[in-house]
């Protein structure tokens, strides 16, 4: 029955993304068509190799409409198109070649972020309104506000050129060039999943059945890791959609200033440098990563949170 | 009431006249509050300073914005020489520039957030105001659009538009009202539910006054916090496209195009790096302190 | 021995706006079997006080005094020592259903974590008592629906499912917080009835927090009135019923409506209203809303010996 109906949820929640992809890539498409000096204008002089291979690719003689819809049947099998900087290469290839790396930092910064940021939080909680939770806080409000660009910086300065105990940038796949980026990328989200978690925690710590949970004599641990955690940890789950976000955002930056051949990197150049298919195919895959990671935390949600149908009805 | 006596109506007549004295409406005690919170009202004095500081600041400095200095490049802060921040590489006056691109992040913060804000009111006072199938519809555009990455299009439309200042407000507020309408829309859709309201309208009231002097009111406390913690959000994405490069561009700057140029140099000139990033980090933390503590006056719900 | 023996029961909160005495001191005694009603108006301080004895307040509340079970203090143990009696030996349920339930859990883990942490049982066995408690409590299919989640009750299954878990130890005192306020008119005697019944089953002694005399008889032998943190009467359920001596609680067994009396009485309502507990009047705490104060009212009356055991705090029945 539970499993029912989380089924015909999912089913709802996907049908509910299609549209926000298709808006997604229309916008997208069409920007890039009204784009002055765009990539369909043949002004600029490219290689005749692609340009060739463009127009081939594009069909520029059709119909607007015509090569919106063969834009869309591209998109789904996956088809980029060439890249317009990097000649020789196909988006699909520079995606294949960047992602796997923004993947690593971006995977562990998350995890780093998480679970310290819980525990923080927690711990913040259980001990609320003391020196140790308002320091804690602090730090956290700080960690909220300050720019990953300038955190990157000062921690380079401080533990690469100062100390000398960590690459200043560069990725040679290894542990000591993922260390800076990691703690970098994951600071703010330690930061901000640490409020997010005192606050509800406090807010569990104080509802009714809490108060029966202990009124039932269970010790203090299984009250707050059994009763209390759960619900508290449900903004947090709701969070991890925006913070996908966020980490994508963010290691856009991390891997510019840290020199990481990652997917942020080839993306701001094509941004600089305005290769516009790259630019394209980058912000449709990013945007679909982070529609499916939204649609993934809100099925997670729905089945910690046994109310959710109920409420829905 | 049959068996009150007289004297009990008395005393209770009288009890109620002293239970009175002490109101205080909403508003005093959400001030009461915010005083308290000692965080926050440093924090607006803080900001309070920096905005001076960057109007007034470039007026009264004896350097302009892009004069090199050639006697003094790369020059550590110093008394002597009049570069209270020092100089960058090509002898231009760290100070100057900091306070010109405090006055650029700071003008894009309030000029997006009130882009945002008159987009997110309207918006979500319509859908909330007629609400069933108009609000449904507006509703659910605001889902999909929330799914977009904001950022990426922020980008797309510096890459497609070219950078320029007035299309970096328009972006940035252009995507960000969607927070704005959501919650207009909620307390609009509550607001219009509540036994005041009603009752208002039952006695008559006319929907002019209604909306003045019930709707309005409950609509400001909301939209005060989520301003204050807009203006952050709005100066980091500012911050952040401009340190990429695709923010303002020469000879005008903005703290994050300061932290990027900083940051090349740092090695060298850590002082290029360290004003522009402390400045940005104060007003950064100040906003987010004045909003916590204007979200916790004004909704005193965990208040022990 | 007495189960249960109160003495010089204190509690205050730290507001804002200052600190608030919700407790002024009570003391009481409970024997095994006994039952034991606490009877005033929401802020008398009723709830506040048993919540203090089991280490529940509030963390801007304090308590003192002393609340000897079986002897030992329980304000003075440290919580794994009050946990050992929490849920085993006392017992406590609360006024309102909807939200004393863990939405999160299934009612099977909530029931089942009280067993197997207090007696040891095994996950099957705790598992059948649970089930066996619940058809107590008359929970219908109870196999079925000790699986489900709070949610799928409603207030009164709900209110049923939580003495069925104050039950599963079957402790020596049952305390039981306005067991009826947040249910529905209808769902209210029933509640009442099966605390009444449950009480008398399993002859445990209990402690019934109201503001209604009305579903005190029938559960408790002896009553205590409190106003603005102070006990104003004690005495057997009989004594107050019929010789009420404190103005206040006379004002609370006029605000019953009764069945049995059909006359044109109006139903009576005491004037006014709690005191605010930050600013107390000087003298005895109900002069205001009293009819019958005089001169003395302005120093506090002590509770003092009425006869045959009764206890009341008013200088009209003292003078008398």
């Amino acid at each position: 029955m539970r499993q029912q109906s989380l089924l015909r949820h999912a089913g709802q929640r996907l049908l509910g993304v299609l549209p926000t992809l298709l808006l997604l890539i229309t916008v997208v498409f069409f920007l890039m068509r009204i784009a002055p000096g765009g990539p369909f204008d043949s002004e600029k002089a490219l290689p005749p190799d692609i340009q060739a291979n463009l127009e081939a690719k594009y069909h520029l003689d059709e119909p607007l409409l015509q090569q919106y819809f063969r834009y869309l049947g591209q998109i789904l099998v996956l088809d980029f198109g060439p890249s317009f900087q990097y000649k020789d290469w196909t988006v699909n290839e520079l995606i294949a070649q960047g992602f796997p790396v923004s993947l690593t930092i971006g995977g562990f910064a998350m995890l780093l972020g998480f679970l310290v940021g819980v525990t923080v939080g927690v711990l913040s909680a259980l001990r609320q309104n003391t020196a140790a939770d308002y320091a804690t806080m602090g730090f956290a409000m700080l960690g909220v506000s300050i720019p990953n660009f300038v955190v990157a910086p000062v921690l380079i300065l401080l533990f690469a050129v100062y100390a000398g105990w960590l690459p200043a940038g560069g990725w040679d796949g290894g542990w000591r060039s993922a260390v800076l980026p990691v703690i970098t990328l994951a600071l703010p989200v330690i930061a901000y999943i640490a409020r997010l978690m005192r606050g509800s925690m406090i807010e569990m710590l104080h509802s009714n059945f809490i108060r029966t949970a202990r009124a039932k004599g269970l010790p203090e641990w299984h009250v707050i890791l059994r009763h209390a955690l759960k619900p508290a940890l449900l903004p947090v789950i709701s969070y991890m959609g925006p913070a996908t976000a966020a980490l994508i955002t963010g290691s856009v930056v991390i891997e510019r200033i840290f020199a990481i051949p990652g997917l942020g990197s080839y993306f701001v150049q094509g941004a600089l440098n305005r290769d516009y298919t790259l630019v394209m195919g980058v912000v449709i895959f990013y945007g679909f990563l982070i529609i499916m990671l939204n649609f993934i935390v809100d099925m997670l949600y729905s089945i910690l949170n046994p109310k959710i149908r109920y409420e829905e009805r | 009431m049959k068996s009150a006596e007289p004297a009990a109506l008395d005393a209770f007549e009288a009890a109620l006249t002293l239970g009175d004295v002490k109101g205080r409406s909403p508003w005093e005690d959400a001030w009461h509050r915010l005083l308290k919170n000692r965080a926050a009202v440093i924090s607006a004095l803080l900001m309070g300073m920096m905005i001076l500081v960057v109007i007034f600041g470039p007026m009264l400095s004896p350097w302009d914005l892009d004069y090199t200095d050639w006697d003094h490049t790369n020059s550590p802060p110093s008394l002597a020489n009049g570069h209270w921040f020092g100089t960058d590489a090509v002898g231009r006056d760290i100070l100057v520039r900091t306070l010109q691109g405090g006055r650029i992040s700071l003008l894009v913060g309030v000029v997006a957030t009130l882009v945002s804000l008159l987009i997110g009111v309207t918006y979500g006072a319509i859908a909330g105001y007629y609400g069933g199938v108009t609000d449904r519809i507006m509703m659910r555009l605001v889902d999909i659009i929330y799914a977009l990455p904001f950022m990426f299009f922020v980008i797309l439309l510096m890459v497609v538009f070219g950078r320029h200042i007035v299309l970096i407000f328009v972006a940035i507020g252009a995507v960000n009202w969607l927070d704005m309408a959501r919650i207009v829309r909620g307390q609009t859709l509550g607001l219009k539910r509540m036994e005041y309201v009603e009752a208002a309208r039952a006695c008559g009231v006319e929907n002019r006054d209604i909306i003045r002097r019930h709707i309005v009111p409950n609509l400001l406390g909301v939209v005060m916090v989520y301003v204050t913690l807009t203006i952050p959000q709005v100066i980091l994405v500012e911050s952040f496209l401009s340190f990429l490069g695709l923010g303002v561009q020469e000879p005008m700057s903005s703290w994050g195009a300061l932290v990027n140029d900083g940051a090349q140099d740092m090695e060298s000139a850590p002082w290029t790096l360290v004003f522009p990033a402390a400045m940005l980090t104060i007003t950064l933390y100040c906003f987010n302190y004045i909003g916590d503590g204007l979200r916790d006056a004004l909704d005193p719900k965990d208040r022990l | 021995m007495a189960l249960l023996e109160v003495r010089d029961l204190q509690v205050s909160f730290e507001t804002p706006d200052g600190t608030v005495e919700a407790v002024r001191g009570i003391d009481f005694s409970l024997q095994p079997g006994e039952g034991l009603a606490i009877v005033g108006e929401s802020g008398s301080g009723k709830s506040q006080a048993m919540l203090a004895m089991l280490g529940l307040l509030a963390e801007n509340g304090s308590a003192s005094g002393v609340a000897r079970y079986r002897g030992q203090d329980l304000m003075a143990m440290t919580p794994p020592q009050l946990n050992a009696h929490r849920g085993k030996d006392i017992a406590m349920i609360f006024q309102d259903p909807m939200t004393s339930l863990n939405p999160y859990l299934s009612i099977e883990r909530q029931m089942v974590e009280v067993v197997r942490h207090h007696q040891g049982l095994g996950r099957r066995e705790a598992q059948t008592h649970a089930v066996e408690m619940l058809r107590a409590v008359r929970i219908p299919d109870p196999e079925q629906r000790i699986k489900q989640y709070p949610h799928e009750f409603s207030g009164g299954m709900r209110q049923r499912i939580l003495i069925a878990m104050g039950l599963l130890c079957e402790p020596a005192i049952l305390i039981a917080d306005e067991p009826t306020t947040a249910l529905d008119v209808t769902v209210q005697a029933q509640i009442a009835a099966l605390v009444r019944e449950v009480v008398a089953r399993s002859g445990m002694a209990s402690i019934l927090i109201t503001h209604d005399l009305g579903v005190v008889a029938g559960v408790s032998d002896k009553v205590m009135v409190m106003y603005a943190g102070q006990v104003v009467e004690y005495g057997t359920t009989e004594q107050i019923y019929h010789h009420p001596q404190h103005p206040y609680t006379r004002g609370l067994i006029a605000s019953v409506p009764r069945l049995d009396q059909v006359d044109d009485r109006q139903l009576h309502a005491i004037p006014g209203n709690p005191p605010n507990l930050l600013d107390l009047p000087q003298g005895c705490s109900f002069r205001e809303r009293c009819g019958a104060a005089f001169e003395a009212c302005g120093a506090a009356p002590e509770l003092a010996a009425a006869g045959q055991g009764q206890q009341v705090r008013c200088h009209l029945e003292r003078d008398a």
